[in-house]
C-alpha cells in the first residue's frame, strides 16, 4: 500500500478534474490542500466529519438548464454544435460516461482517435495530466475538435453572454479550465498540435442559442505550467509525512483534526468559495491578518497577528528590526484615528 | 486598502464589533427611499422568481413568478414589477425649481426631488441591469404583446443601473457597498458581501454575523441546497405554499434593508452630500425629458465617442467624489494624510499684506510659513488647499526639512477679496492649525470628442457602418474561427 492510499484510508479515491486543478493552483502555496488532493481524499465528507461543512453544490435548476443546453446542442449527430461551430465534416465520437473501471481502456482509445488526427469532433476524451508528481486522470468535459492540423478544445457552458459581455468570474473560470485540457492534450500530442485558442459555446442573450466565441489562454497556459511545477515537491513531503497520519474517514474527529493540523494551511478569504475545507481553516487562522484578506494584511505591513499589529500601533510593543518601518506606519493611523474620532 | 482603513478592520476583530471609518455619512438618505429586493433563477439568464418591493417598512409587496420557466407568467411579473415601481419613480417628475445657467444669464428647470432605490447588494444592480436590458426592447405590437409600462420599466432600471456606476451617485444604492463605505468589520470584503453578516457586524458583533452567515441569503442568487431541496419541489407540485416561503426568506433582508436605512439616516451628512444630490436630481430630470421627447430605449452598447464621453464623466466623478470625501471628513482625510498627500500644520510666520508688483499690476500675495512633524511630500510649485478655504491657492514656495519636522513656506492667491488688502480672516494668521492638502476641488474641463459621424476607423469607424452591421448579425461561424478576439475581449471586462 502506497503512502498516498493510506492517507486516504478505505475511501475510494475522488479524481481530479480540470476544476480541482485550477483550484490546486489559485493558492500554490498550501500544503493541506495539495496533500489532500494529491491522497483523493473526500473534501466534503471530510469537512463535514470534522463539524465545519461548507455550502458547496450546485442548484439542480442550474445543472438541468446545462444538460438540457448540452443535449440541444448534442441533438442529431451535433448538428446544432457543428453549425455553431462551422465543424460541419468528420465524425462524431463520444467517449462514454465517466467510469473508474474502464478508466484505461478509455485513455487508450482517446490516445489513438486523437494520435491518428482524423478530423472530427470527440466527446469526452480521457486525459492524464501530472500532477504533484503524480499521474491523475482528469474527469473529461470537453470536445476535441480535430481541424485540420490543430486540435481545439471546446468547452460548453451554460452561463449567457448577453450582448457580447458575460460575467467575469464564470469567464475566467472557464479559461483556466480550458487552459488545463490544453495542457493534457499539449503533453500527450505536442504543443503544435493542439491551440491555445479555445472554444467557448454559450447561449446568447436571453435564449438557448449558441453563440462560439473564441478565447486566448496562453496567459493562463503559463500560470497553469509554472504552478503545476511548484506543486511537484507535494510528492516529495507526501513521502516524508509519519506513517501514523491518515484521513480515514472512520477515524474519530480528534485523530483527524490531528492529522489535519500537522499540514500547514494557507488561507485566504478566497478560499470560501473554491475549497471544502475553508471554513475550517478560517477557523483556525481566526485572530491571525490573513482573516482580513490579502490587501489588508498588507496594508498592515505583512504582520502576522492582530494582537501584534495593535500592540505596535498603541506603540505597547517594540517593534523587531524588520517591522519598523510598518510600526511607524500604524503607529500614525493610530494616532490619526484617535485624532478625528 | 489604506493603511487606516486596515487598522480599523483589525481593531474591528480584536473589539468582535464594526468600527466607524467617516465621522459623517457620504450619501443622500432619501426621506421616502424604494426598497428593491430581486430574487434570481437559478441557471436561467436572469429569470426572475421573486421580488419584494415597497417604499414603506409596513407595507413590502410581493411578486412571485411560481413557473419561471412560464413565458407568460414572467412577463406578467414585469408588468407587476412595473406596477410597484414606475409610479414611485415617476411621481418625482412634479414640482421644479430655476437654477441659473451661463453665469446667470439663463435658467432651467430640474425637479425639486427625485426617487431614490435601494438594493441589498452589487449583484441586485447587475440583476437590475440585465433585467432592465430584457425588457426596454420589448414591443407593445406585434406577436408578444407587452404592456407599456414593461419597456418603460426596462429604460428606467437601465437608467439607475448606470447611474449606480457613478462614484457619489444616490439614485440606485446597494445597502452593502452604503454599510462598508462607513464600517470596517473584523472580516473580509469577501465575507462582507453577505448583508446580513455585514449588517451584524455593525448592529450585534462578531458571533451574531457568523450566524447570520448560515441565515437567508439576500439574492440575487439563492443556495443551491434551498433550491434542490425548498424550491424544487414546491416548483414541481405547483405547490400554493411557494410564496409563503418566498415571503420567509425575503422578509429578513427585507427589514435589515430598512434598519440600514435608518441607520445611516441617523449619522450627520457630509456638507458637499447636497450637492451631490443636486446632480442625481439634474440626472433624473434630464432622464425624464428624455422619455417625454425622444423615448427611445438605450443601445445595446454605446458607440465609440459616447462610450470614450461615458468613460470620462465617471472618472471626473471618481476623482471628485474622493475630493469631496476628504474635505468633509477628517477621518477620511487622515488616510491622505498618512501617505503624505495632505499634513496638518500649524502657521509660525505670516505676511498677510505682502504686495507681489513684479508684473503689470500689483497683486495681493500674502506668504505663510507653516511648521509640521507630519510626512511631507509635495515639491516646491505645487498648490495646495485648505479644507478650511477652498477658493484659496497656496503655492509652495519651499519646504525645508528640519531636525524637529518641517517648515513650509507657502504664497496664497485668491479667496481675500478683490482689493489689494485682504479681507479679515482670510488670511491665516500665526498660532492658525491648518489642514493643507494636494487634493483639489478645482473643476475639470471635458476633454473634446469627435462627433459620432467622425469616429475614427481605429474605433470602428462612424455607428451603423459595415463593421458594426456584420457584428450585429452575430456571425457565429466565423466567430468560432478566430477574428472575434475583441468579442473575447470584452467577455473579460464583463
Amino acid at each position: 500500500m502506497s503512502q498516498v492510499d493510506r492517507l486516504r484510508g478505505s475511501a475510494p479515491g475522488k479524481r481530479h478534474n480540470a476544476r480541482t486543478v485550477a483550484a490546486l493552483t489559485a493558492n500554490p502555496g498550501c500544503t493541506r490542500r495539495a496533500v489532500l488532493d494529491a491522497a483523493g481524499v473526500d473534501k466534503v465528507r471530510l469537512a463535514e466529519r470534522i463539524g465545519f461543512p461548507g455550502a458547496f453544490g450546485q442548484s439542480r435548476f442550474a445543472l438541468a438548464r446545462g444538460n438540457a443546453f448540452e443535449a440541444m446542442l448534442k441533438a442529431d449527430d451535433c448538428a446544432l454544435l457543428r453549425s455553431t461551430l462551422g465543424a460541419y465534416v468528420g465524425g462524431y465520437e463520444d467517449l462514454g460516461a465517466d467510469e473508474d473501471d474502464t478508466l484505461s481502456a478509455r485513455h487508450t482509445r482517446t490516445r489513438a482517435l486523437l494520435r491518428s488526427g482524423a478530423e472530427g469532433l470527440l466527446d469526452h476524451p480521457l486525459l492524464t495530466l501530472d500532477v504533484a508528481g503524480q499521474t491523475v486522470f482528469l474527469e473529461p468535459d470537453l470536445i476535441a475538435y480535430q481541424n485540420g492540423s490543430q486540435l481545439q478544445v471546446v468547452e460548453i457552458k451554460s452561463f449567457a453572454i448577453i450582448d457580447g459581455q458575460a460575467d467575469g468570474t464564470a469567464v475566467s473560470a472557464a479559461a483556466v479550465q480550458a487552459a488545463v485540457y490544453v495542457l493534457a492534450l499539449r503533453r500527450l500530442l505536442g504543443d503544435e498540435r493542439v491551440s491555445h485558442d479555445v472554444v467557448l459555446v454559450c447561449p446568447e442573450n436571453f435564449s438557448l442559442q449558441p453563440v462560439a466565441v473564441v478565447l486566448d489562454v496562453r496567459k493562463q497556459l503559463s500560470t497553469l505550467k509554472r504552478q503545476l511545477s511548484r506543486l511537484e515537491s507535494v510528492s516529495s513531503l507526501i513521502e516524508s509525512l509519519p506513517a501514523s497520519l491518515s484521513f480515514d474517514l472512520a477515524q474519530p474527529v480528534d485523530a483527524l483534526v490531528t492529522s489535519l493540523d500537522a499540514l500547514t494551511a494557507r488561507y485566504a478569504p478566497e478560499c470560501l468559495s473554491a475549497c471544502e475545507m475553508s471554513v475550517f481553516c478560517r477557523d483556525e487562522a481566526a485572530g491571525r491578518t490573513e482573516v482580513l484578506g490579502r490587501p489588508v494584511r498588507e496594508a498592515l505591513g505583512g504582520i502576522e497577528t492582530v494582537d501584534e499589529v495593535l500592540a505596535l500601533a498603541s506603540g505597547v510593543r517594540e517593534p523587531k528590526p524588520d517591522q519598523a518601518e510598518a510600526a511607524a506606519l500604524l503607529r500614525a493611523a493610530q494616532r490619526l484615528r484617535d485624532e478625528a474620532l | 486598502m489604506s493603511t487606516l482603513v486596515a487598522l480599523a478592520r483589525a481593531q474591528a476583530l480584536a473589539a468582535g464589533r464594526a468600527q466607524p471609518i467617516t465621522t459623517v455619512r457620504h450619501l443622500h438618505v432619501h426621506d421616502r427611499p424604494l426598497v428593491l429586493i430581486p430574487l434570481a433563477m437559478a441557471g436561467e439568464a436572469n429569470a426572475p422568481l421573486a421580488a419584494m418591493a415597497g417604499s414603506a417598512p409596513d407595507q413590502p409587496r410581493l411578486l412571485v413568478v411560481s413557473q419561471p420557466r412560464n413565458r407568460d407568467e414572467r412577463f406578467a411579473f414585469f408588468a407587476a414589477l412595473a406596477e410597484a415601481v414606475v409610479p414611485y419613480l415617476d411621481s418625482f417628475a412634479g414640482v421644479t425649481e430655476a437654477v441659473p445657467v451661463d453665469r446667470g444669464r439663463d435658467v432651467r428647470h430640474r425637479f425639486v426631488d427625485a426617487p431614490q432605490v435601494w438594493v441589498p447588494n452589487p449583484g441586485g444592480v447587475d440583476f437590475l441591469r440585465l433585467l432592465g436590458r430584457s425588457t426596454r426592447f420589448r414591443r407593445t405590437d406585434g406577436d408578444f404583446p407587452v404592456p407599456a409600462s414593461v419597456p418603460r420599466l426596462g429604460q428606467w432600471l437601465t437608467f439607475l443601473a448606470s447611474t449606480a456606476e457613478v462614484p457619489g451617485s444616490s439614485l440606485l444604492v446597494n445597502a452593502v457597498q452604503a454599510l462598508g463605505g462607513h464600517w470596517a468589520t473584523g472580516q473580509s470584503a469577501a465575507e462582507d458581501a453577505h448583508l446580513g453578516s455585514l449588517f451584524a457586524w455593525i448592529t450585534e458583533g462578531a458571533a451574531a454575523a457568523r450566524e447570520a452567515e448560515n441565515g437567508p441569503v439576500a439574492g440575487p442568487a439563492t443556495d443551491p441546497s434551498f433550491d434542490n431541496e425548498v424550491l424544487a419541489p414546491l416548483i414541481t407540485a405547483a405547490d400554493p405554499a411557494l410564496t409563503g416561503v418566498l415571503s420567509d426568506l425575503l422578509t429578513p433582508t427585507w427589514e435589515r434593508m430598512w434598519k440600514s436605512i435608518e441607520l445611516l439616516r441617523g449619522r450627520p451628512a457630509g456638507a458637499r452630500v447636497g450637492a451631490r444630490w443636486d446632480s442625481d436630481r439634474d440626472a433624473y430630470s434630464a432622464y425624464v425629458e428624455h422619455l417625454i421627447e425622444d423615448g427611445s430605449p438605450q443601445p445595446r452598447r454605446d458607440g465609440a465617442v459616447a462610450a470614450a464621453a461615458r468613460l470620462q464623466r465617471l472618472e471626473n466623478a471618481a476623482a471628485r467624489y474622493a475630493v469631496q470625501r476628504a474635505f468633509d471628513d477628517p477621518l477620511v482625510m487622515a488616510e491622505h494624510r498618512l501617505t503624505g498627500a495632505a499634513f496638518g500644520a500649524v502657521v509660525t510666520l505670516a505676511k498677510a499684506d505682502r504686495i507681489d508688483d513684479s508684473g503689470k499690476r500689483p497683486v495681493l500675495r500674502p506668504r505663510i510659513m507653516v511648521a509640521t512633524t507630519e510626512t511631507v511630500r509635495v515639491e516646491p510649485g505645487a498648490n495646495l488647499t485648505s479644507p478650511a478655504r477652498p477658493s484659496q491657492k497656496a503655492k509652495v514656495i519651499s519646504v525645508t526639512p528640519g531636525p524637529a519636522g518641517t517648515d513650509v513656506v507657502l504664497e496664497l492667491s485668491g479667496g481675500m477679496g478683490r482689493k489689494l488688502v485682504a479681507e479679515p480672516g482670510s488670511v491665516p494668521e500665526v498660532g492658525e492649525q491648518l489642514l493643507l492638502t494636494t487634493l483639489s476641488e478645482a473643476y475639470r474641463p471635458g476633454a473634446a470628442f469627435p462627433d459620432p459621424a467622425d469616429t475614427p476607423w481605429t474605433h470602428g469607424g462612424p455607428p451603423g457602418s459595415s463593421a458594426e452591421a456584420d457584428e450585429q448579425e452575430g456571425d457565429v461561424v466565423g466567430a468560432a474561427r478566430g477574428g472575434v478576439d475583441q468579442a473575447a475581449a470584452q467577455l473579460f471586462r464583463g
